[in-house]
């Protein structure tokens, strides 16, 4: 790929600082050059990259950078919190009325997933928040949108409203609230249709109905993967409507999401929430510092943990925990292990997130479709119970059944019990050592 | 200089066609006008929403690039940064801007450049020279004169892939062809109805399974019926898929493979629908879609929102695709054939106006003396 992060932009320019005993202000120019064409590359609006530039510029001057025997880590340490205090420090979350019901209204361009967000951010109001929330497909102009959204309701058992496509948006709003009133349902959901900010008539529709619904929250979803026009869109739906809140989607494919930056930075708006999947669950808190990272290409290591302590079950970890302990760690218990890893979603996710994991070569190419997991866990699962308890009972005629049973070859089993006895005896090692064992990235060797 | 006169012959051309919608209207209200006139007209009113469409990009590009050179007199390192940056704004891909700055900077240097003023038409040439560098794959729709065409639609979620494959369903009717449609996007909620009522809009078959079914059957299924019913024309329409999910890419394959089963040369083309407002993924996407499934052509879509479009120099440059179509619109004939060498002309013309008017001058001075 050729996104190259901050960190190994600059490495290039240090080495040639490095040696040279003090940094002078030419050599930050050239680090500054280096920050610059990251973000470009990451498609933050050139202004406000300028902008961006230049306040990192003076910090750096005038704080210790200079004098720093790490200049590199310096500077990445100050653009990522200024990249983050930028994006509005901590995580907000969405506006509720006291009063019901909430009326949330979805506006943005076409294709950046409205009706979708639409349908996860009812999803995430009946979980998180006991609401219980009504969509509206106030979406008459594109075919089957009201299709698309009413599938989507089924799916989460959300009921839907909807006029057809022959009534205006400003009246199925007026029934829509009615209807909410008389069914007792908290929280209202509007979908509007796609439009172009350049468009006026169908952007007049929009304040219409914003006029109509009086909405605690107008949440603008932007497509992630926008570029420089991140900013004429967001600058012109913000202006006609006070927008309240921004969703930023399709964050799961491979784009760096610099809009991000360009959208907060020109809207002064929040950033609410992110889109990660196609699925109905895949709606996540946004979180201004990780996003920092991956505008400046260092992984995530923060979501990663989240991700663990959303997945795994305290009490099977402390028990485990205590079998690492006194090394009663089977087979067994690897593969319950393994059980987990696998409800976090898939492998290459996950590995995408490390820091650094874009510098191993051939990774990007490497498709880790959770079948290897498969693979040792039938493998395991073709032994019998004392056996897993009891690896090393296994000889040539009980590993010829087990290759039969689970239909793997003989030196993949051997593999496998070699693997597990090394783990085995690193764990020991950790165990018995220092209490390094506690911190899993603890050895990661982190960018700074 | 070679570029420059085929530009100057193509801007004497356009100049004679009719420059307003008005005008055209006008010469068709004298209600005497054969056929062929009338199709001349029509095809001038078609070339006439395209200039308009794009002329956004080309305008913007234009007062970018003529409030650089009045703002920087002398070559610099700041003009250069000022040049990246305008051509940054304009989406033209992050790789290809610093290729193309790296070698004005060498060649400024070579020919001792210090004015900005004398370095634009040397901008304009190394653009065109990039556009032109990697192949020139042709802009056209491959069509399969004798038997069934079968035109696989792909792209990442939301770019229009649906949206097109209606406009495009509406193009080859009007021009008498038989086409059919594969709904082979079976996940997304509502996609099958949506490419139904295109469909119904259009006056074409579409061939469907329920939702959630196998897409590679839906094809195989859709192929075979439109080699019975004799059609001309066949549109796949997928689900739209990040670059980056690799098991979906591979369904992907897994189609193509089904549809060369029945028909072993198809699909004829793969047109992978991009949005003209996404910004440098539209790189990565354009690349990941090549590995899987051979894209031959692009359609730009939503170029109308946008004053940007640069991604076109990037992609061709870097990755040799042809752009075949832009959408412009949300009407029915929105969809225009992509000519690259009127759009790369257009972004330049002031320019080369500018510099033809300064060798004019410069050969006065040398007359005067």
């Amino acid at each position: 790929m050729a996104f190259e992060g901050l960190g190994e932009r600059l490495q290039s320019t240090m080495d040639r600082i490095k040696g040279k005993g003090k940094v002078t202000e030419s050599d930050v120019k050239l680090m500054m050059r280096e920050v610059r064409l990251a973000l470009l590359e990451a498609d933050v609006n050139f202004k406000v990259v300028k902008q961006f530039v230049n306040d990192v510029k003076e910090r750096a001057l005038g704080s210790d950078v200079m004098t720093s025997l790490t200049p590199g880590q310096q500077v990445i340490k100050i653009v990522q919190e200024e990249l983050t205090s930028l994006m509005g420090g901590e995580n907000q979350k969405i506006n509720l009325s006291q009063k019901p019901p909430t009326v949330i209204m979805m506006v943005g361009l076409q294709g950046a997933g409205k009706t979708t967000t639409a349908g996860k951010l009812a999803l995430h109001l009946r979980k998180k928040h006991n609401k219980r929330p009504l969509l509206v497909a106030g979406d008459i102009y594109r075919p089957a949108a009201i299709d698309q959204l009413e599938t989507v309701g089924k799916q989460i058992d959300v009921p839907v409203f909807s006029l057809g496509d022959q009534v205006k948006p400003e009246e199925i709003a007026t029934k829509a609230l009615e209807h909410a009133k008389e069914e007792h349902l908290d929280t209202v959901i509007i979908d509007t249709a796609g439009r172009l900010h350049i468009d006026e008539a169908l952007m007049n529709e929009l304040k219409n109905v914003k006029d109509i619904a009086d909405p605690d929250e107008i949440m603008l979803v932007v497509d992630s993967m926008t570029g420089q026009d991140a900013v004429n869109v967001a600058e012109s739906f913000n202006e006609l409507l006070n927008i309240t809140g921004v969703t930023l989607t399709k964050l799961d494919g491979d784009t760096r999401g610099g809009a991000a930056l360009s959208i907060r930075s020109v809207t002064q708006k929040p950033i609410k929430f992110i889109g990660v999947s196609e699925k109905m669950d895949g709606l996540e808190a946004f979180h201004p510092e990780r996003m920092a990272s991956r505008i400046l290409g260092m992984g995530d290591v923060l979501s990663i943990i989240e991700k663990a302590q959303d997945n795994v079950n305290e009490d099977e970890q402390k028990a485990l925990e205590k079998k690492l302990k006194d090394s009663s760690f089977t087979l067994d218990d690897f593969l319950s292990q393994m059980d987990q890893v696998k409800t976090m979603g898939p492998l290459d996710d996950l590995l995408k997130m490390m820091p650094g994991a874009n510098k191993i070569k051939g990774l990007d190419k490497m498709q880790f479709s959770g079948k290897e997991i498969d693979h040792v866990q039938a493998i395991i699962r073709s032994m019998t119970l004392d056996e897993r308890e009891h690896p090393e009972k296994l000889n040539a005629s009980r590993k010829k059944r087990i290759a039969k049973g689970s239909g793997r070859s003989l030196q993949e089993i051997n593999r496998l019990l070699k693997q597990f006895n090394d783990m085995k005896k690193m764990m020991k090692q950790m165990t018995s050592g220092k209490k390094k064992g506690k911190n899993p990235f603890g050895g990661m060797g982190l960018p700074f | 200089m070679g570029i420059f006169d085929r530009f100057k012959r193509k801007k004497k051309i356009q100049e004679e066609k009719p420059a307003s919608l008005e005008a055209q209207t006008d010469k068709l209200d004298d209600g005497l006008i054969s056929i062929d006139e009338f199709e001349e007209w029509e095809q001038d009113q078609l070339s006439y929403k395209f200039e308009q469409g794009l002329k956004k990009s080309r305008d913007k590009f234009q007062q970018d690039i003529n409030a650089l050179m009045s703002r920087y007199r002398t070559v610099d390192e700041d003009f250069f940064e000022a040049l990246e940056e305008v051509l940054i704004s304009a989406d033209v891909g992050f790789n290809t801007v610093m290729e193309l700055t790296e070698e004005l900077r060498k060649e400024a240097q070579l020919k001792n450049i210090t004015e900005t003023s004398e370095l634009r038409e040397t901008i304009v040439e190394k653009m065109v020279e990039i556009y032109e560098r990697n192949g020139d794959a042709s802009d056209e729709m491959t069509i399969n004169e004798d038997g069934l065409t079968v035109v696989l639609m792909v792209g990442v979620n939301g770019v229009g892939k649906t949206t097109s494959i209606g406009k495009l369903a509406h193009k080859y009717t009007q021009e008498g062809k038989k086409v059919m449609l594969a709904a082979g996007d079976t996940f997304r909620a509502g996609a099958i109805n949506q490419l139904q009522v295109w469909g119904d809009r259009v006056g074409v078959d579409v061939i469907k399974q329920a939702e959630g079914s196998d897409p590679a059957a839906v094809m195989y299924d859709a192929v075979n019926a439109a080699k019975k019913r004799g059609a001309d024309i066949l549109f796949c329409d997928t689900a739209g898929r990040l670059q980056n999910k690799g098991n979906l890419m591979n369904e992907l394959s897994k189609i193509k493979k089904v549809i060369q089963k029945v028909v072993p040369e198809a699909p004829h083309e793969v047109l992978l629908v991009l949005d003209a407002t996404t910004g440098q993924n539209a790189l990565s996407q354009a690349k990941a879609f090549k590995e899987v499934t051979d894209v031959s052509g692009i359609i730009l879509s939503k170029l109308d929102g946008t004053a940007k479009g640069g991604i076109v120099l990037a992609i061709k440059n870097e990755l040799g695709i042809p752009v075949k179509f832009v959408g412009l619109g949300e009407q029915l004939d929105d969809l225009q054939p992509f000519d690259a060498e009127n759009y790369v002309y257009g972004l330049f013309a002031d320019m080369i106006q500018e510099s033809d008017t300064l060798e004019e001058k410069l050969e006065e001075d040398k007359d005067d003396k």
